[in-house]
């Protein structure tokens, strides 16, 4: 505890100097950011017909479920009762931003996330359903909800629900993300945080990290499996993925150069933290390494004519550093917005721990768990064709 | 007696004996905890402070007096009031040098050289009690909210401990209390002024620099010293409707 006090510079509120929000909550915003990303790049294959992108449809309908399942988790963890939250649902303070974080979870994860897996998978489980054998038979069974009808007509009825569903899905997945922006943005006690625009960089933060993890987890899958990658594809991922970071990259830019040339009270505190305590997350990793870099390597595929293993390279380069810069751009966001003072007459440190309730391994197996449900969830419902014994190719 | 009418009947005491239980219990649910004080009534009431930096000596008495009567940790990082010593040069006003060791729990210690032209003073913080309090506005599932009398309380029954309300509140009154993981603030000694009492801090201040005040009674000084002074709340931007008023408040107070 005195150590706490001891890293404090000029002067904080006396209950400001521990920080309240740590690496959980740095996490809760990477996380529905990866979904709702993943989700938008899944829509635009289903809405638009771009078949470009259609080998990673599924695998990314997938990982939003599998990285949805996990989002919780960390606020959970982060509760100081977390026997309590499920008061959310059954009392919630509508005035409160938070409050709705349950419904629309909820509404995201079952109505469409869930259900638009469900129809799209529908004829998939019933035919392994009719083909397995054992407790799997029974799971498969269950999972069709024990109605085999896959009739042309039915499965027509099944892709015009799809559809429906991710013409809704698409403002969901916005309102997902968006709303996490906003419960940062509308704390006016906050100047770091306190924009109309947090919203909109979140949500523009979110597609270019979802679009980066689909496209690193579509060429895991492919280099495990030992098939070649198909380049077109791959070529259009990151073209859309350049398109999404130039967005939010001058979105960022916009709010910075806002931010300075407006030069408000909380200015000058905000621009010591940048170029001290903030500076390594900020303006090195985020910035430099985590956005100027990638997308510089991005623009290059789009400028000049590289060779496919050239590009795969480039491909795979780019999206990790990308998922870096986002994840550092999340940090910043939740912990740089505790480091100053409200009075703007000083900053405190944050001090993390390792293997406590809020510490880092936690949040490292938070962000390896994802993984292990999505590759749970790749086994059960595999994204790809399967070769069925007499079934033929299916899927 | 005919059936039917015996069924009537029937239903009719049973309506009666279900209305009667759902009042009592709507009563309870739209009065929240009636306070046990049987004279004590909240409609009447509607609470603030006035604080005088001018006459403030940042000797620390109430902030040793609230940690005391409200059991708060005593830690150097838990506060339900503290106080600030603000040393401002005239020529520098937005840049002011704070300080606030152990929240001004032990007093301040002295200055070995004073300079003349540095002009000094103690600022004592606490719970603004705002009317419409961003903290309360923020709560997820309504375990902090202000009272029919104005004073922004919390049931730490019902507090997730999310610490949403922390970082609403903009000028650092709320803290979580490491012994119940719920958040915890200044109630503005809320056992005490239901039964006729001033809080601990008031009660306690050798200068009579903090003045509990019910703007709702008129014949409270409060108004007077209102009428009578240039009084401003703390960060007036940012609207929050705070009911804590401060007489002298230089402009480089935040």
């Amino acid at each position: 505890m005195e150590s706490v006090l001891q890293s404090v510079q000029g002067f904080m509120y006396p209950n400001e100097v521990e920080l309240q929000w740590g690496i959980l909550i740095v996490l809760y915003p990477f996380t529905t950011g990866l979904v709702a990303g993943a989700f938008i790049l899944a829509s635009l294959e289903r809405v638009f017909n771009v078949e470009a992108v259609k080998p990673t449809y599924r695998l990314a309908l997938l990982t939003a479920l599998a990285f949805l399942l996990v989002a919780p988790l960390p606020l959970q963890l982060h509760l100081g009762h977390p026997e309590r939250s499920l008061e959310m649902y059954l009392t919630p303070h509508t005035e409160s931003a938070m409050a709705m974080f349950g419904f629309v979870y909820l509404w995201y994860l079952m109505v469409v996330l869930v259900l638009e897996i469900w129809l799209d998978y529908r004829k998939d489980i019933v035919l392994m359903w009719r083909e397995s054998s054992g407790p799997t038979r029974w799971l498969y069974g269950a999972m069709a909800l024990w109605s085999d009808n896959i009739s042309p007509a039915s499965l027509a009825l099944d892709d015009r629900i799809g559809r429906a569903l991710t013409v809704v899905g698409i403002p969901s997945a916005f309102l997902l993300h968006g709303y996490v922006g906003f419960i940062f943005g509308s704390v006016k006690a906050n100047p770091w945080w306190s924009t109309p625009l947090m919203p909109i960089v979140f949500l523009f933060s979110a597609i270019v990290s979802g679009i980066a993890a689909v496209m690193l987890v579509y060429m895991v899958t492919a280099w495990w499996r030992e098939r070649a990658f198909d380049m077109g594809c791959l070529d259009t991922v990151a073209r859309y993925l350049f398109y999404a970071f130039m967005i939010d990259f001058s979105l960022e830019m916009l709010d910075l150069i806002h931010r300075i040339y407006e030069a408000d009270e909380s200015f000058r505190a905000l621009d010591f933290m940048v170029h001290t305590r903030l500076y390594t997350s900020q303006v090195l990793v985020q910035i430099l390494a985590g956005t100027i870099v990638p997308l510089g390597m991005l623009g290059l595929v789009q400028l000049v004519q590289l060779s496919e293993k050239a590009r795969r390279r480039i491909y795979a380069m780019a999206g990790v550093l990308t998922l870096i810069g986002v994840f550092a751009m999340r940090w910043n966001v939740v912990i740089g917005g505790q480091l100053f003072s409200k009075s703007f007459l000083g900053y405190t440190s944050y001090k993390m721990n390792f293997a406590t309730r809020e510490g880092l391994l936690p949040a490292i197996l938070l962000l390896i768990l994802p993984f292990v449900i999505l590759a749970v969830l790749i086994r059960l419902l595999p994204p790809w064709k399967v070769q069925r014994h007499g079934a033929g190719v299916s899927g | 007696m005919n059936p039917d009418r015996r069924a009537f009947l029937q239903k009719t005491g049973k309506l009666l004996v279900l209305s009667a239980s759902a009042s009592v219990a709507w009563e309870a649910i739209v009065a929240g905890r009636p306070e046990t004080a049987e004279n004590y009534k909240m409609s009447d009431h509607w609470w603030g402070m006035v604080i005088d930096i001018d006459v403030c000596i940042g000797c620390g008495s109430c902030v040793r007096a609230c940690k005391e009567e409200n059991d708060v940790p005593r830690e150097p990082l838990f506060f339900r009031t503290w106080v600030e010593r603000y040393q401002v040069t005239p020529d520098d006003l937005e840049h002011p040098t704070v300080d606030s060791p152990n929240g001004g729990y032990d007093g301040f210690p002295v200055k070995d050289k004073v300079d003349e032209k540095v002009k000094h003073f103690y600022v004592p913080k606490l719970c603004n009690h705002c009317h419409q309090s961003p903290c309360v506005q923020v709560c997820p599932v309504g375990a902090t909210f202000v009272s029919p009398d104005g004073v922004v309380l919390v049931d730490k029954t019902y507090c997730l401990g999310c610490r949403y309300c922390v970082q609403a509140c903009p000028y650092g009154c709320r803290f979580i209390d490491p012994r119940t993981e719920t958040v915890d603030k200044c109630t503005l000694c809320y056992h005490r002024i239901t039964k006729g009492l001033t809080t601990a801090c008031c009660e306690t201040c050798p200068t009579g620099a903090r003045q509990l005040g019910d703007l709702k009674n008129p014949k409270d000084p409060i108004h007077e010293f209102l009428r009578e002074h240039h009084v401003l709340v703390l960060k007036p931007q940012m609207a929050t409707g705070a009911k804590v008023y401060y007489n002298g408040l230089d402009g480089s107070v935040r």
